[in-house]
């Protein structure tokens, strides 16, 4: 068991590694400001720990009255003048490079990762929620930036620093040196006490944080339903009993955890005991000068320090890896598959699509849509009807091309899709989904999305023939109405009116509309109605069907039921047959009485 | 922010102790450097290694004190911030629970939550830094000052003028930083913004072939931050090298003058140590103090938050008429002069001339709604989206408060009630199924507490009451049409209902919805929308056990399908907030437009039938 253990700590050794090797690919490109800073760093270090010794030097010149040699005061004063402003400088030039890598590398990260989305397969970003994805792109690459890049930064000046005060002080005093490198550990050993006493108690107390938020969560998520049923005394006490246990475990946390500090800093002020005790003692005996005793004093100070900080390093190492790791998975992410080099450029498609033994599923196990077949002439109007979840939505993304069949073909104008560029495929389709998406921008913007070189005088034609002119026109400002994210101010159907608008401007050969009609409220459904009717004209078009209307015009009906095509035919044919689709139509009348 | 620190009243004594005791570690810190200078002047001067023995007794002893007083002032600091956050959250709690709809609303769920959690544990660590560090910092740097100062009066000037230097690059960098790190974060959700939309949007985006702009977009953003945050960072570079060179700068004219006094007689090579260890200890506890301030304006940024919403006055003001009997008579016999009766009846919801317009709208939602049902009858009501349907029910258990006119339940208008004694009244089922984590049989008794039976203390109940209990919850399973699945169940009524009902299907989470309305008991029954997920033969059935009740309630039927509302008393037909029809279904098909509209545009087959 010891051997697997062992086995999975050395594979995510290795995985971390691989990481690392790619932070480095990214960093790489500013290679120069990485060994700037390399050498600023030591520089900056060097020269930090030289003042302790001119300091020191100095001292050892302002004895007693009479016995100060203010000539020499004088020049280490001057050398230590030049000292301090080179310290500053390059400090200040490391700290420049720094963020100069840091940022452009986040710079970079993000820009890559956002390209790798335009390009990912929908497969991968429906299967993941959207929420992930921004904080992968957002949130990961900033914790990582600050973890990774800085904990570098970090490491690094520590380990010189303490490097460098070793050499200083072995150069100095070994033995006052031993006094150092014995008690420092201590310090250490003991904030690593602390915090594997205090785990168990952060952990209850993210438990019970974590409890409350669950029901913070609950109740006040649906305080309607809570206030409807009178409920507010029974959830503050049951609130009550949660924080009242959390303000336990918080306090032990909160307690225990503070320690670190003034243990940490009593055990340093040890050190600096030790140090003076066995540098006066020394002192007296004539081992060394009281200025050495100065400059090893600092030294105590500030040895101890990267230690400290190191420690804390290394856990937010971890965690910057871990979000490094997420992004670069994203980024590495395999994107939908390139097109042939001679992939044909669909031109006003006449709209003959036909579907032969077509399979897909989203998932292997479940399988979805099985020997699909399908031919559709140009003009056509086909009607897809079934229950939820039956794969109707599904025929959308493979006609769209969104996802890839799994088996057979789909092709138009008796080309297969695979062998047409996806930008000409989808310039011939227009899409009107139930989920209307607006982008934040103007109306306007929105809606030559499709034809971008549109004139006004298009787009009012446009918007006049798909009945939005008349609200648009009663926007603050008409047109030029700035609109936020998914178009907020606008009701649901306001929004469905401009998405057909924006498909009205290009009116491409072959039409996908998915119906909505269970957020829009009667009078602006028949508007709508009437503004699909109108786009259809002489059009191939998939119609997810809610509206009887659209199936008994259809030229084809097609009855889905989990996944396959089990009736087919228009609307008379069907009903004839007496079947699910009759059933399903039929269902409507049933209570009427 | 200056509000919330009443809940640290509690507190008092913790509060006052925690900041002393840091002081107290402060002063025997600061006692340090003289002890140095001692071991310096008196021990190597006089080569006296008993008197440095001594003295590092001293040191040890001056070390433990610090330990003992900072380890005391943790635990206070400690207590009094969790005491004052667990204090602040179930104030904050309590309060959210007493918001009306309307505040809710303009709130919005997500930002109370915020509110909940992640502002009040910031405060708390605000509170927790402060009490350990706002006083210790200053006493540090101050008293070294004053250490210099008994050491020597020339070289202590050094520190009076090296003290607000540093104040003024330290703070005044800060001052300049914080509002432009703010700008950095506005960026950020710029590129946040771009990123969602282009996920949110990523259909639309690919079948416009918008791939190439959108990428565009977000490098413009993405690289207008990068510039900020270079901005930013260049600025707060400049502050660790400016401090280290008047710090050291200081640290030279403390050893030139030093030099100076020595070669006088004045001070000793051990106080001139002294001095320069003053100065480093400055430099420390300013840097220290730079980092709290950022933490405390973040926890004062989110205790304002905190404290807005807590300043918000509870919405409605609750009324006296406590039980719905006491209120049929007592009413009866207050207001015999109002006509409100019709054949000696008073019904039991009236609706008078009642209008509402939502906070912050421009417009009325619900224009001039006058209507009354008695006991027993069943309203229907149909119309669009936005038409005002959910606003016209939601007035009755005064879920938002008419702005013009009045609603009155039993006669009394429902502003007289207190909350409770209303909403007792009333069953209500929302739109959106929503249930609670815990098991079914919980969950429908929600609204209902039975006498000997607390629902929390399930122990404590007489078999009596567990069996009335029983009968009642099977009854409103029965009517509710879910006794069949919740039989179904291995643990029927101790079934566990996951976290927003995320094991039971819509339908049922639908049902079980109902059920709980119908445990009440309730004189008016409010289904809103209740039976969208429910099939037409099921939602028949529901409708049809309802009417079949032994005490059938007053129901209300909100729907946007006909067939839910075509055998009901009334059917009240909105149109834009206002009533465009009111009637039985054959009358409302005669007379009214939108009606019309909205049956045939869901039985196209049933035109021919009724002109012809």
């Amino acid at each position: 068991m010891g051997r697997k253990t062992d086995g999975a700590e050395s594979a995510k050794q290795r995985g971390q590694l691989a990481t690392l090797k790619k932070v480095f690919h990214y960093i790489g490109k500013y290679w120069f400001f990485l060994i700037f800073s390399i050498v600023c760093a030591a520089v900056t270090v060097t020269l930090t720990l030289y003042i302790p010794i001119l300091t020191g030097d100095a001292i050892d010149c302002i004895i007693a009255p009479g016995k100060v040699d203010f000539t020499i005061i004088f020049r280490i004063l001057k050398k230590m003048g030049i000292v301090i402003g080179c310290t500053a400088l390059s400090q200040w030039v490391m700290s420049v490079c720094n963020n100069k890598i840091a940022y452009h590398v986040v710079r970079d990260i993000r820009r890559d990762a956002f390209e790798r989305i335009q390009i990912l397969p929908l497969k991968y970003l429906d299967a993941h929620p959207y929420g992930e994805i921004v904080s992968r792109v957002i949130a990961d690459v900033d914790q990582f930036s600050d973890g990774l890049i800085m904990g570098f930064t970090q490491l690094f000046t520590g380990v010189i620093t303490i490097l460098g005060t070793l050499f200083f002080m072995f150069r100095e005093n070994v033995g006052i040196t031993l006094v150092v490198v014995c008690i420092t550990p201590v310090s250490l050993f003991v904030a690593a006490f602390i915090a594997r006493r205090t785990y168990k108690m952060f952990k209850l107390q993210s438990e019970t944080r974590g409890e409350q938020t669950a029901l913070i969560d609950e109740m006040i998520g649906n305080q309607k339903v809570v206030q409807a049923f009178s409920y507010e005394d029974k959830a503050l006490s049951r609130f009550d009993e949660i924080n009242e246990r959390l303000a336990k475990y918080s306090l032990n946390a909160t307690f225990f955890s503070s320690l670190t500090n003034p243990s940490t800093r009593f055990v340093n002020s040890l050190v600096y005991t030790g140090v003076c005790v066995t540098g006066a003692l020394s002192a007296i005996r004539g081992g060394i000068s009281v200025g050495t005793l100065t400059c090893f004093l600092s030294y105590a100070n500030q040895y101890t320090k990267p230690f400290n900080e190191i420690s804390g390093v290394f856990t937010e190492f971890q965690n910057a890896l871990a979000c490094a790791a997420r992004i670069f998975a994203l980024i590495e992410e395999a994107p939908q598959p390139a097109e042939p080099e001679h992939a044909r450029v669909l031109k006003d498609a006449s709209g003959r699509v036909a579907l032969s033994h077509v399979a897909f599923s989203y998932v292997p196990e479940r399988k979805l849509i099985e020997d699909l077949n399908l031919r559709v002439e140009s003009g056509k109007r086909v009607a897809i009807v079934g229950p939820t979840g039956c794969g109707k939505t599904t025929i959308i993304n493979l006609l769209m091309r969104f996802y890839d069949v799994d088996a057979g073909s789909i092709s138009v104008d008796g080309t297969d899709i695979r062998e047409i560029t996806r930008k000409s495929l989808r310039e011939n389709y227009g899409m009107v989904l139930q989920e209307t998406w607006l982008k934040a921008g103007t109306v306007r913007e929105n809606i030559i999305m499709g034809k971008p070189d549109a004139t006004d005088e298009e787009v009012i034609a446009a918007a006049k023939a798909a009945h939005s002119h008349s609200f648009i026109k009663r926007l603050p400002e008409g047109y030029d109405t700035v609109l936020s994210e998914d178009g907020g101010e606008l009701s649901q159907g306001q929004k469905q009116l401009l998405c057909i608008t924006r498909v009205m401007l290009c009116l491409p050969p072959m039409l996908i509309l998915d119906e909505a009609t269970s957020s829009i409220d009667t009078r602006t459904e028949i508007r709508i109605q009437k503004a699909f009717a109108k786009m259809m004209e002489g059009r191939t078009s998939f119609v997810i069907a809610h509206r009887l209307s659209t199936i008994v015009d259809a030229d084809t009906i097609l009855v889905m039921k989990d996944g396959h095509i089990i009736e087919q035919g228009n609307h008379k044919e069907l009903l004839s047959q007496n079947g699910f689709y009759a059933e399903l139509y039929n269902s409507q009348f049933v209570m009427s009485e | 922010m200056k509000k919330l620190l009443v809940y640290l009243k509690d507190y008092k004594k913790e509060t006052v102790l925690a900041p002393l005791f840091k002081m107290l570690e402060a002063s025997f810190e600061l006692l340090i450097p003289i002890v140095v200078k001692l071991i310096v002047d008196v021990g190597i001067a006089n080569e006296a290694p008993r008197y440095v023995g001594r003295m590092c007794v001293v040191m040890i002893l001056l070390g433990v004190i610090g330990l003992v007083c900072s380890i005391t002032a943790q635990y206070f600091s400690a207590k009094a911030a969790v005491g004052f956050a667990t204090k602040l959250r179930h104030t904050l709690f309590a309060h959210m629970q007493k918001l009306s709809f309307s505040q809710m609303d303009k709130m919005g769920t997500a930002s109370m939550i915020t509110r909940m959690t992640s502002d009040v544990n910031q405060v708390q660590n605000g509170v927790n830094m402060v009490l350990r560090l706002f006083l210790r910092s200053p006493f540090i740097v101050f008293g070294a000052m004053a250490m210099a100062f008994t050491i020597d009066v020339g070289a202590a000037l050094v520190f009076v003028i090296v003290i607000p230097l540093l104040s003024v690059v330290v703070f005044g960098i800060m001052l300049i930083t914080i509002p432009l790190y703010k700008r950095v974060q506005a960026g950020l959700d710029k590129i946040l913004g771009i990123t969602r939309g282009n996920l949110t949007g990523v259909r639309v985006l690919r079948a416009f072939h918008k791939e190439e702009e959108e990428k565009k977009e977000f490098a413009g953003g993405n690289d207008k931050l990068t510039a900020m945050q270079m901005f930013v960072g260049r600025i707060s570079a400049v502050m660790n090298p400016v401090t280290y060179v008047i710090v050291n700068g200081a640290t030279i004219a403390l050893l030139w003058i030093g030099a100076v006094k020595v070669d006088g007689g004045i001070l000793t090579q051990g106080a001139v140590m002294a001095l320069v260890n003053y100065m480093s200890q400055i430099l420390v506890e300013l840097v220290k103090l730079a980092n709290l301030i950022i933490t405390v304006n973040k926890a004062i940024a989110c205790g304002n938050r905190i404290g807005n919403v807590l300043e918000i006055e509870a919405g409605l003001t609750e009324g006296t008429v406590e039980s719905g009997e006491a209120a049929d008579g007592k009413a009866q016999s207050d207001r015999a002069e109002e006509p409100a009766a019709i054949g000696g009846q008073i019904p039991v919801v009236e609706f008078a001339h009642v209008s509402l317009t939502y906070p912050g709208a421009g417009a009325e939602s619900l224009t001039d709604i006058h209507f009354k049902a008695m006991k027993g009858e069943t309203i229907g009501i149909i119309g669009g989206t936005g038409s005002g349907k959910t606003s016209l029910v939601n007035l009755i258990p005064r879920f938002y408060e008419a702005t013009a006119g009045c609603v009155k339940v039993d006669g009394v208008p429902v502003a007289e009630y207190s909350l409770r004694a209303l909403r007792e009244k009333i069953g209500v089922v929302p739109q959106k199924a929503v249930l609670f984590k815990g098991t079914i049989r919980e969950n429908l008794l929600m609204g209902r507490e039975f006498a000997g039976r607390p629902a929390d203390t399930a122990e404590g109940n007489t078999s009596a009451g567990k069996e009335a209990e029983d009968e009642i919850l099977r009854e409103a399973l029965e009517i509710s049409q879910s006794a069949e699945f919740v039989d179904d169940k291995p643990d029927g009524l101790e079934t566990q209902i996951s976290q927003g009902g995320k094991n039971l299907s819509g339908g049922q989470k639908q049902r079980l919805t109902i059920a709980r309305a119908l445990v009440k008991q309730p004189e008016i029954l409010i289904l809103d929308d209740s039976a969208s997920a429910l099939d037409y033969a099921t939602d028949l059935k529901l409708r049809r056990a309802i009417h079949g009740m032994k005490k059938a309630p007053v129901v209300f039927i909100v729907s946007q399908r006909a067939s839910s509302i075509l055998s009901a008393d009334t059917i009240i037909v909105l149109d834009d907030g206002e009533v465009a029809g009111m009637g039985t279904h054959e009358e409302l098909l005669q007379n009214c437009e939108v009606y019309q509209e909205i049956y045939y545009s869901q039985y196209p087959d049933k035109r021919g039938e009724v002109t012809a």
